[in-house]
C-alpha cells in the first residue's frame, strides 16, 4: 500500500498543504508591505517587532522548511514525472484546449522564484534579521538591522533592482494562478461548482498579492529617486 | 484528397523505431481515419511491404482499442471523439499528418503504432470491481440510488480505458483513468464499502506501474474522448469521489450505455 510521502497521490497533498502554507506567508508578508506605502515609521515598527526574537526565529525557521518541503518535492515529482513521459518525446505536440501555460511550466517558474527569494534574502533579511542574529548593530548599508525603510530605498533606489523585482513578482504571479487553484483543488474543492470559483479565487489572490508587492516595489524606486515624497 | 503521411515504424519493441513518409491518393474526406490507413495498407500489402501495425477494434468509439497520437493530439485534431470516429474532412488536401503512437513509459510500443496498454488491466485487477457473492439479478430498484449519484458514477463510467489521458499528460500520469474508475464505482452504494480500499490499492498499483504524478494540468480532461472532467480529483479518490456530471451533452447517449455494469457484479440481496 502507499503512504503520503511516496505515493503519487501523498505528495500532491504534500505540495499542496506546503504551497498552502506559502500562499499564507505571501498574503501576510505582502499586508506588512504596504504598511510602508502610507508610513515608513509604521513598517519600521513592524521590523523592530519582527527582528530577531524567539518567535520571528522560529516562525522563520518554521518557513524555512516549507520552502524546502516545496522545493525538494518538486525536484523529486518533476524527475519523477519526466522518467514517466519515457525516453522518446512527441515529435508533434500541440496545446491542449484550456491548459495554462503556467501549469506546465510549475517547476521554472518556481526556479524563478527561488532565484528571486535567493536575491531578496541578501537585500533585506541578510540586512536585517541575519545582521541581528549575528549581534551587529550597523548593516552594509550602513543602517540599523530595524530600519526595513531605509533598506527598501537603498535597493530600489536602483532601477536594474526594481526590474529584477518586478519580474519575478511576475513569474510568481504565473505560479500562483495555477498554484491556488491547483492546491484547492487538491484539497478537494472540486466539485462542478466549485472548480469556477477556485479557479477564480486562484486569480483573484495571485493578482492581489503580486500586485501588492508590485505597488511597494514602484513606490520605493519612486520614492529613492525622489520623484514621489 | 491527397495527404503526406509521417508514421512511426518500429519493427518490434526492441527494434529502435523511426518516422517514415507515405502518400496517399485519392482519399474521400468521408473516409475514416482509419479507413485511410486501411487504405494505405492495402497499398503496402499490393507492393509486398509490410503493412502498419495500429490497434482498432468496434470503430464505434466505445471499445477503447484505438489510439494514435495524431498532429500533437491524442486521437486527433477532433474533440470528444476516439480516432476511429474521426473523418478526413478535419483535414485539408495536401496537408502532412504525423501519426505516433501513444509515448508513455508505462506504455511500451509493440510495433509501429500498437502500445502496450495491459498497464491500465493490471491497474484495475488491483481494484477496480466490486467483491460481492453472485446470484440472481437482484430487482433493479431494490437499492435506491440518488438521480445525481447515478448520473456521476454514469459519467465516470464513460471511460474507455484506451490510454490517451496518460499519453497526453506531460507527467504520463494515469490519474483520470484512475480516478474515473474508482469514482464511478464508490458513487454507488454498492462500490462504496470498498471505496478507500479499492482507491488505494489501484494508486498504489499505478504507482507502482511508472506512470508519473498529476499536478492538475487538466491536458487529460481535453483530450479525453469521453471528456471525463480532470476534477475527478485524486485526493478525493481516496476518500469518496466527486465527478460531477458533465455540462457537454454530446457523449451523453454514449455514456449512458450501461458498458461500466462490465466492472460491477449484482449484489444478491
Amino acid at each position: 500500500m502507499s503512504n503520503i510521502f511516496t505515493s503519487s497521490i501523498g505528495k500532491k497533498l504534500i505540495m499542496s498543504i506546503s504551497g498552502c502554507f506559502l500562499v499564507l506567508f505571501l498574503a501576510f508578508h505582502m499586508c506588512m508591505n504596504l504598511a510602508l506605502v502610507f508610513s515608513p515609521e509604521a513598517y519600521n515598527a513592524i521590523c523592530e517587532f519582527l527582528g530577531a526574537n524567539w518567535y520571528a526565529l522560529v516562525g522563520t525557521a518554521i518557513l524555512a522548511a516549507g520552502v524546502l518541503v516545496h522545493f525538494v518535492y518538486a525536484f523529486i515529482l518533476t524527475i519523477q514525472n519526466r522518467k514517466a513521459r519515457g525516453n522518446i518525446r512527441y515529435a508533434v505536440t500541440a496545446k491542449e484546449e484550456g491548459v495554462s501555460w503556467a501549469s506546465k511550466n510549475m517547476l521554472v517558474l518556481g526556479i524563478i522564484v527561488i532565484l528571486g527569494l535567493l536575491v531578496h534574502l541578501k537585500d533585506f533579511w541578510a540586512q536585517m534579521q541575519l545582521v541581528e542574529i549575528l549581534g551587529h548593530h550597523t548593516n552594509s548599508y550602513g543602517l540599523t538591522p530595524t530600519d526595513g525603510a531605509g533598506a527598501t530605498l537603498e535597493v530600489f533606489g536602483n532601477p536594474i533592482y526594481c526590474v529584477v523585482y518586478i519580474v519575478w513578482l511576475a513569474a510568481l504571479w504565473f505560479h500562483l494562478t495555477h498554484g491556488v487553484w491547483s492546491m484547492l483543488h487538491t484539497m478537494g474543492f472540486n466539485s462542478k461548482l466549485w472548480m469556477k470559483r477556485v479557479k477564480c479565487i486562484a486569480n483573484i489572490v495571485a493578482t492581489l498579492v503580486v500586485a501588492g508587492f508590485m505597488l511597494v516595489v514602484v513606490v520605493c524606486c519612486l520614492r529613492a529617486n525622489g520623484i514621489i515624497g | 484528397m491527397n495527404l503526406t503521411l509521417k508514421i512511426w515504424r518500429q519493427k518490434d519493441a526492441k527494434s529502435q523505431g523511426k518516422f517514415e513518409e507515405y502518400k496517399v491518393q485519392n482519399i474521400s474526406p468521408d473516409s475514416s481515419f482509419l479507413e485511410m490507413l486501411d487504405i494505405l495498407n492495402n497499398d503496402l500489402i499490393m507492393s509486398g511491404k509490410e503493412p502498419i501495425a495500429f490497434d482498432h477494434d468496434c470503430r464505434e468509439g466505445i471499445c477503447g482499442m484505438c489510439s494514435l497520437h495524431i498532429n500533437g493530439h491524442a486521437h486527433g485534431p477532433d474533440s470528444e471523439i476516439t480516432t476511429c470516429q474521426l473523418h478526413m474532412r478535419k483535414f485539408k488536401d495536401g496537408d502532412t499528418i504525423t501519426i505516433e503512437p501513444w509515448r508513455s513509459a508505462a506504455f511500451p510500443v509493440i510495433k509501429d503504432l500498437v502500445v502496450d496498454r495491459s498497464a491500465y488491466d493490471k491497474i484495475l485487477q488491483a481494484g477496480g470491481f466490486i467483491s460481492v457473492n453472485t446470484g440472481g439479478v437482484p430487482d433493479a430498484n431494490a437499492i435506491p440510488i440518488p438521480k445525481a449519484d447515478a448520473d456521476e458514477s454514469m459519467d465516470a463510467a464513460a471511460c474507455i480505458g484506451c490510454g490517451a489521458c496518460a499519453a497526453t499528460c506531460k507527467n504520463g500520469s494515469a490519474m483520470l483513468f484512475v480516478a474515473a474508475r474508482v469514482s464511478s464505482l464508490a458513487k454507488l452504494p454498492q462500490g462504496k464499502v470498498e471505496g478507500a480500499r479499492r482507491a488505494k490499492a489501484m494508486v498504489a498499483k499505478m504507482d507502482e506501474l511508472g506512470f508519473g504524478n498529476c499536478t492538475n494540468t487538466g491536458a487529460c480532461e481535453a483530450e479525453c474522448p469521453k471528456a471525463i472532467p480532470s476534477r475527478t480529483s485524486p485526493a478525493s479518490t481516496a476518500s469518496s469521489s466527486t465527478l460531477s456530471s458533465r455540462t457537454k451533452s454530446r457523449t451523453l447517449t454514449q455514456t449512458t450505455e450501461p458498458r461500466f455494469l462490465g466492472s460491477v457484479v449484482y449484489i444478491d440481496n
